[in-house]
């Protein structure tokens, strides 16, 4: 055991300390209509939010390993440096870089297995914000059941057309682009048939409705495709090969739901805010029975964390049998992350059941919109059902169910 | 930085699992359980005594190993995953910190040294600065102490005990004075050894630097925590790898038990409780040495959070074992036992997780 990073990283993280000094409180001069960011802070310096990417990546914050020519930084990747960076910004008050499906899902995917035009074409400015995705995988006829999906792509002359519904496509109102699972082989098994295409948003013949959630704001989308045309090399892979590729993109969206870092800064802010808010004239956090419940879930965030430092190091040190470990993130941390918030309300009891503009309202109502969010996050990117079979199949190799005739 | 287990202390983990896994089978567990083979718990003590499980947190000065508590942790790790019959955590690791930290020079070397060659033996009954129950408790007064400790751990070998009283004074007795009376405790725990202490102006000797400061004996029951956090760790593996295999094994509706999801999701859900204690047990034991600064907050969080996961993995795991979980003839009761005792002693996870607010305010 050593969890000491070295003197080269102390020296870094002075040096990341002293850039988030320089644009603390940074607001954004494009507002906070871009739904993939924080909507930054106030009192520091003022820029938009892609010249604010632009930083980041001059400075080696963001895109830190992805090659120069591609838009990003061009450094070593780091596991180290990595996470100093995202532990220093979350700690300060500048806002950290935007996030979203085309930065956390498809850049690596296009990183492993674009082209080299694809690259060229789509790292930079989806890097830069400007540039922003959906990921057109979910159907009406195919949620958990993904592989099942029917949207279909026919190759015509040097053409796609593409035909079928989307739904629950995050983001879709706001996307240039959509990564889309499309059948392209009918005959093939159902594993097999399936391709990955990149589709411009603006093609004629796509038809976005906004769906809102429960949170009251439209996350996501219904997404109709009829006749859609787009040109025959915006596949990523082979004809059929899709389904291994979306499953690579599948692993980068699990890992980062939900940091525990995150979630330990929201433990951190409940326990500030039990220490003002008084129930019969006493502080909340006086009283036993929140105190013993705010105590039973710093335990387990303080067990998550302890793990996230366990995976990195065997990001680090190859070899470690870390494999249940990882399976296990996506169900732990966004179970964990809703009950806190959920805890939140508790111990505010009807103050707790305040939202949108109300008076009243504690922490710009973030507690009640993020305990309901994290329910979306348990739901999406595969259930917590899906993640226990997931578990217990691959990981504890337990029998599979028995197939179902024609399913 | 290495976030893990070293390659000797795995080695030595190893070591530890393949004796137990030999020499306490369960049909030996089932005999020093029933009481009805005195010897066979002395033996396995003896072999692991063999292994050097005594001298690990001796410092080399005084003939010991003078590794850190993680080396400890895996050690009890690997008993609690074979619920492993005998002494560990008060004889080896509580009351050696104890006496590392409240200990004068001449009274360290007195003791530590002879730990390391097996000379002396301690129990240890710190129970009532915890949470005093009823009426235990034990004052000190004119060199001598008056009172009842109660769930004092592996009393029963033993050649000396560790007592404190209230305000965390740590005394050394002689475990064989006759103003001593040792009353064995039964719990549903019959793989270690529980008892209560009556003490009647029993000759003490105080350990000096506790007498200004409850540091030294929060520093024992932190290690002692750690310990038990890690045996449970070690238990519910242990009950996890045998549902599932039992699971793939049992087959009912024409099919094994395993592909029903409502045993497969049990499964998924003790696996995933599970995983991230291993990581919670190591840091905190890394902290006990190498980071005072969160050490006591780690410690309380490892205790009362790895008894609440082993809670209920030991329920769960049981249930995949249908009837025969319930049977003495399978043996499973030992681990769901040892996890239940573990998550009382030296506090349930209420009363520590109170100490661990304590610790930020
Ligand atoms: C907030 C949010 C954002 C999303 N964003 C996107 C997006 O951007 N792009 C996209 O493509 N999709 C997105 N999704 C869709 C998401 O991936 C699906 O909702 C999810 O995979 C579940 O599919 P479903 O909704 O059809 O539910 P179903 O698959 O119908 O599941 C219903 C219930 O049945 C259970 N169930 C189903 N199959 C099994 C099984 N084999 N074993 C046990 N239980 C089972 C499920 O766990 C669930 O409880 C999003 C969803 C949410 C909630
Ligand atoms: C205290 C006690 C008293 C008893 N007394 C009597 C008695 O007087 N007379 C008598 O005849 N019997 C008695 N029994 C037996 C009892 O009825 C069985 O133990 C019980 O029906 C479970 O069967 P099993 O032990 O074979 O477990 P199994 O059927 O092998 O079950 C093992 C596990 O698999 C799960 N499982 C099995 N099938 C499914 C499925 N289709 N879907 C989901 N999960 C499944 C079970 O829930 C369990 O978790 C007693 C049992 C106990 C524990």
């Amino acid at each position: 055991m050593d969890l000491e990073y070295g003197p080269e990283y102390q020296e870094f993280t002075k040096e990341v300390q002293s850039f988030c000094k320089k644009y603390e409180g940074l607001s954004f001069t494009d507002g906070s209509n871009n739904p993939l960011g924080s909507s930054g802070g106030s009192g520091g310096p003022k820029m938009s939010r892609s010249e604010w990417q632009k930083t980041l990546i001059e400075n080696g914050y963001f895109a830190r390993s992805v090659p120069k020519e591609y838009g990003g930084y061009g450094g070593e990747a780091d596991i180290l440096k990595s996470r100093i960076i995202a532990a220093e910004f979350s700690k300060s008050n500048t806002p950290g870089p935007m996030g979203g499906q085309g930065i956390d899902m498809l850049v690596p995917t296009l990183l492993e297995m674009g082209t080299k035009e694809q690259k060229e074409a789509y790292i930079k400015p989806t890097l830069h914000g400007e540039m922003i995705w959906c990921q057109g995988y979910s159907e009406p006829n195919a949620g958990s059941d993904l592989a099942s999906l029917q949207t279909k792509g026919e190759l015509v002359g040097d053409e796609w057309v593409i035909n079928g519904q989307k739904i629950w496509t995050s983001t879709a109102q706001y996307s240039q682009m959509c990564f889309c699972l499309v059948r392209t082989e009918p005959d093939a098994p159902k594993h097999a048939g399936i391709s990955y295409l990149l589709i411009p948003m603006d093609t004629p013949g796509i038809e976005i409705r906004p769906l809102v959630d429960m949170t009251l704001k439209a996350g996501f989308n219904e997404v109709f495709f009829t006749d859609v045309k787009i040109p025959a090399s915006n596949i990523v892979g082979k004809r059929g090969e899709g389904w291994a590729v979306a499953n690579a993109t599948l692993g980068h969206e699990r890992g980062s739901l939900a940091p525990p870092d995150a979630t330990m800064n929201r433990v951190n802010m409940l326990m500030h805010l039990m220490k003002e808010e008084t129930l019969d004239g006493k502080p909340l956090i006086e009283h036993p029975i929140y105190r013993d419940r705010l105590m039973q879930i710093q335990g387990k965030v303080l067990a998550q964390q302890s793990h996230a430092l366990r995976l990195l190091s065997a990001k680090l040190n190859p070899g470690a049998d870390v494999k249940i470990g990882k399976m296990i993130q996506k169900l732990t941390g966004t179970e964990l992350r809703h009950e806190l918030e959920g805890l939140a309300i508790d111990v505010m009891g009807e103050i707790g059941t305040l939202y949108e503009n109300s008076p009243h309202l504690k922490n710009d109502g973030t507690w009640q919109f993020i305990y309901m969010y994290f329910l979306g996050l348990i739901i999406g990117g595969g259930t917590s059902q899906i993640q226990k079979n997931i578990i217990a199949e691959r990981g504890l190799g337990m029998p599979k169910e028995p197939k179902v005739e024609g399913a | 930085m290495y976030f893990g287990l070293s390659e000797e202390q795995s080695f030595f983990q190893d070591n530890v699992r393949k004796y137990l896994e030999e020499y306490a089978t369960i049909d030996n567990i089932k005999h020093i359980a029933n009481g009805d083979e005195k010897n066979l718990s002395a033996e396995i003590h003896q072999g692991l005594l063999n292994l050097g499980i005594n001298a690990l947190l001796i410092p080399e000065e005084f003939g010991g190993l003078g590794l850190d508590l993680l080396f400890a942790a895996v050690v009890s790790e690997a008993l609690g995953g074979g619920v492993g019959p005998i002494p560990f955590i008060a004889p080896y690791v509580m009351a050696p910190t104890a006496i590392k930290h409240a200990g004068s020079k001449t009274q360290q070397e007195n003791y530590l040294s002879k730990i390391a060659t097996n000379e002396y033996r301690f129990g240890v009954g710190f129970t009532e600065f915890i949470g005093k129950r009823n009426d235990a408790g034990i004052t000190f007064s004119d060199h001598s102490l008056n009172g009842r400790a109660m769930f004092v751990l592996d009393a029963n070998d033993a050649t000396h005990l560790l007592l404190a009283d209230e305000k965390g004074q740590i005394f050394v007795v002689d475990a064989k004075s006759s103003n001593i009376e040792i009353v064995k405790l039964t719990t549903v725990d019959k793989t270690r050894q529980y008892s209560e202490v009556i003490c009647k102006n029993l000759e003490a000797e105080l350990l000096e630097n506790s007498s200004d400061s409850i540091n030294p004996i929060n520093q024992a029951i932190d290690a002692g925590r750690i310990m038990l956090a890690a045996d449970s760790l070690g238990a519910s593996q242990t009950m996890i790898d045998k549902a599932v295999d039992y699971a793939k094994e049992r087959k009912q509706f024409g099919r094994a038990i395993g592909s029903f999801q409502a045993v497969k999701h049990m499964c998924a859900e003790m696996a995933a409780d599970l995983e991230p204690c291993y990581a919670l047990v190591w840091h905190a034991a890394h902290c006990h040495d190498h980071s005072p600064a969160e050490a006591r907050l780690m410690a309380c969080h490892a205790k009362a959070h790895v008894s609440e996961m082993a809670k209920g993995i030991a329920k769960k795991a049981t249930e995949v074992h249908g009837g025969m979980g319930f049977t003495d003839l399978l043996g499973l009761h030992y681990w769901f036992k040892r996890i239940g005792l573990n998550r009382q002693i030296l506090g349930s996870p209420e009363l520590v997780r109170e100490e661990a607010y304590k610790t930020q305010v």
